[in-house]
């Protein structure tokens, strides 16, 4: 297995976010990450990226204990995240940011004396033309529309070629044309790097997730395939009862 | 007449290589992009040729004056490369600055070492080392250190080194080391006037040259992302606190060597070189300039030392009020500081990538 988060409690104060929750996820496996508001996805992504360390329980990676990395360290693993709100750096080309993600583990000496500048030339404009950006390569990345940034933002993810991506809430504020093509963008991606997505809309989730874990008060409620999931009878309840 | 367009458009290639004349963006953003890059090197050129031309036409104190905001306008520079490019708030800068004047004093009062090869190294090395064991301390753990922690840390290492200076009887207590000897080459001493003065000039422009190469180098892309969004960028797997240690190392050094040559071209050494006031006094240089410039630390110093001398001179007892109320307008109207009154922050924040020569046809 590539990721395996198992029995994971994160408390914060009084509030029990997650309860033992878990998540595997395969190789070249797109997984999808669902349940009501509140029910613990977003902290589970967060504690598998590193961005919170879980109260308990264990997340190995490649069959390496990586419950204590740092981001850094998680990054240099294989593993690469998309924030839910979007982080370009808007000052910045969208060149440049694309540049500033491939270099990430550049060494001091290449950096300074611009050693991979002209050899990551064509992988910015490969990857800014993947996601369909490559007329604005020179324009600020605060001048794109907000689809265009969460684009940009899962470009910058995947350019370092992780093993594994995790996407909080991509198709957040995009319009129904913009998730269409998001899906799209995504599809190719599936040869090289698996995909832990947490998204709100079902439909979207459902055409491109090959299996799907529910999570419901900070539990595992269900998890298998799609189509299981679709049958399940309490998964079925508890968004009927949100409905 | 359209068609003729079209055919011209058509005919431009789209040309990708190593060209430093870069025009990008479809006609009309060349045409800004073009004129707006342009704007930097023009400054730094009059900023120069004013540096070159100043002896000349000064009396001799103004030319001493000059070397003593020259010198300044180095150390600014140090500020700026820890502040204004990655984002670190060094409360402290003077420790590095103040430590390495003292380290020079006592090479020539205990150990009449003067030799200009061997006191600006040393000062450079005193100000890098200090730079090191504090950076290292309050940037290098595990996780990044908080922006409250880094600048208390850097003001309490400063406000330290002022209290231990001025209780420490061998360093010369509240009067400092007095009457250095003056900094040598050979047979020939380095007195106060223009000599001095296009010394320290030079000094200034190959650190600046050093600088510039630095901060536009992939180098300078990392620290753009780092005082943009630290954690964004150690998610992509940057060792973000290493890049902090080591630029703020940099700094060290570089107000070191500001250190030494103010140590020498003063004559002297004092406990406020190492303390609170001029720590304050770089921030106010850089703020008023335009952080994020390296144009902008020098102008900056110029500015604020020159206007305080001509205020000090003109309204003698007011005159910090008057300094106070400039600076405070600055920071409000201009954040950026002085130099974005001509620069743009596209400009200002740059390109990193292959500079491209590309004429995009417009759709």
């Amino acid at each position: 297995m590539l990721l395996e988060a198992a029995g994971i409690k994160k408390v914060f104060g009084k509030l029990t976010a997650l309860d033992g929750a878990a998540l595997t996820v395969g190789e070249n496996e797109f997984h999808g990450l669902i349940g009501p508001n509140g029910s613990g996805k977003s902290t589970l992504m967060k504690c598998i990226a590193g961005a919170e360390v879980p109260t308990q329980g264990k997340v190995s990676f490649v069959n390496t204990d990586i419950t204590a990395f740092t981001p850094t360290e998680r990054a240099r693993a294989g593993m690469s995240l998309k924030f839910q709100i979007t982080s370009v750096l808007p000052t910045l080309t969208l060149y440049d940011n694309i540049l500033l993600a491939l270099q990430a583990q550049s060494s001091l000496f290449d950096l300074v004396f611009s050693r991979t500048r002209g050899a990551l030339h064509d992988q910015v404009m490969t990857m800014l033309t993947q996601f369909r950006l490559a007329d604005r390569a020179f324009d600020a990345a605060a001048a794109l529309s907000h689809g265009q940034q969460q684009w940009l933002e899962i470009a910058m993810a995947l350019a370092g070629k992780p093993k594994l991506l995790l996407l909080d809430e991509p198709t957040g504020g995009m319009s129904l044309e913009e998730r269409r093509v998001t899906g799209e963008l995504l599809q190719p991606i599936k040869k090289h790097c698996s995909l832990v997505i947490v998204e709100h809309d079902l439909d979207f989730i459902r055409d491109i997730c090959d299996r799907l874990t529910v999570l419901d008060q900070g539990k595992v409620l269900a998890s298998g395939t799609v189509s299981e999931i679709q049958a399940n009878k309490s998964v079925q309840e508890i968004y009927l009862r949100r409905a | 007449m359209p068609k003729a367009m079209g055919a011209v458009k058509q005919t431009i290639p789209a040309e990708i290589g190593g060209d430093m004349d870069a025009a990008v963006g479809s006609s009309g953003t060349a045409a800004k992009a073009a004129a707006g890059r342009k704007v930097l090197p023009i400054v730094e050129g009059v900023v120069l040729v004013a540096a070159l031309l100043a002896p000349l036409v000064l009396q001799d104190y103004l030319t001493v004056f000059a070397t003593r905001v020259i010198i300044l306008a180095l150390f600014a520079l140090s500020f700026d490369l820890v502040w204004g490019y990655a984002g670190i708030m060094s409360f402290g800068q003077a420790l590095f600055f103040g430590s390495a004047g003292y380290g020079v004093a006592l090479l020539a009062r205990d150990l009449d070492i003067t030799n200009i090869f061997l006191v600006l190294p040393a000062g450079t090395l005193i100000g890098l080392t200090f730079a090191l064991l504090l950076g290292g301390f309050l940037l290098l753990g595990r996780h990044p250190s908080s922006v409250i922690f880094v600048s208390l840390g850097t003001l309490t290492g400063s406000y330290a080194a002022d209290r231990l200076a001025r209780g420490w009887y061998y360093l010369g207590g509240q009067n400092g080391i007095p009457s250095i000897a003056p900094m040598s080459l050979g047979g020939y001493e380095f007195s106060e006037g223009p000599a001095f003065y296009y010394l320290v000039l030079g000094i200034l422009v190959v650190v600046y040259l050093l600088c510039r190469f630095l901060v536009r180098s992939q180098f300078g892309l990392a620290l753009a992302g780092l005082r943009e969004n630290e954690q964004r960028i150690a998610f992509f797997g940057y060792k973000a606190q290493h890049l902090k240690a080591i630029i703020f190392a940099i700094g060290g050094a570089i107000a070191g060597l500001a250190g030494s040559l103010y140590a020498f071209h003063e004559g002297f050494v004092w406990p406020n070189m190492v303390g609170v006031v001029v720590s304050t006094q770089v921030v106010l240089y850089v703020l008023f300039g335009g952080s994020g410039t390296l144009i902008g630390a020098v102008i900056g110093a110029v500015i604020v030392e020159g206007v305080s001398f001509w205020l000090s001179d003109n309204y003698r007892d007011i005159w910090p009020i008057i300094l106070g109320l400039l600076l405070l307008l600055v920071i409000l109207f201009r954040p950026l500081g002085l130099i974005s009154f001509v620069l743009g922050e596209r400009e200002r924040v740059g390109s990193f990538g292959v500079k491209i020569k590309e004429t995009r046809n417009a759709p």
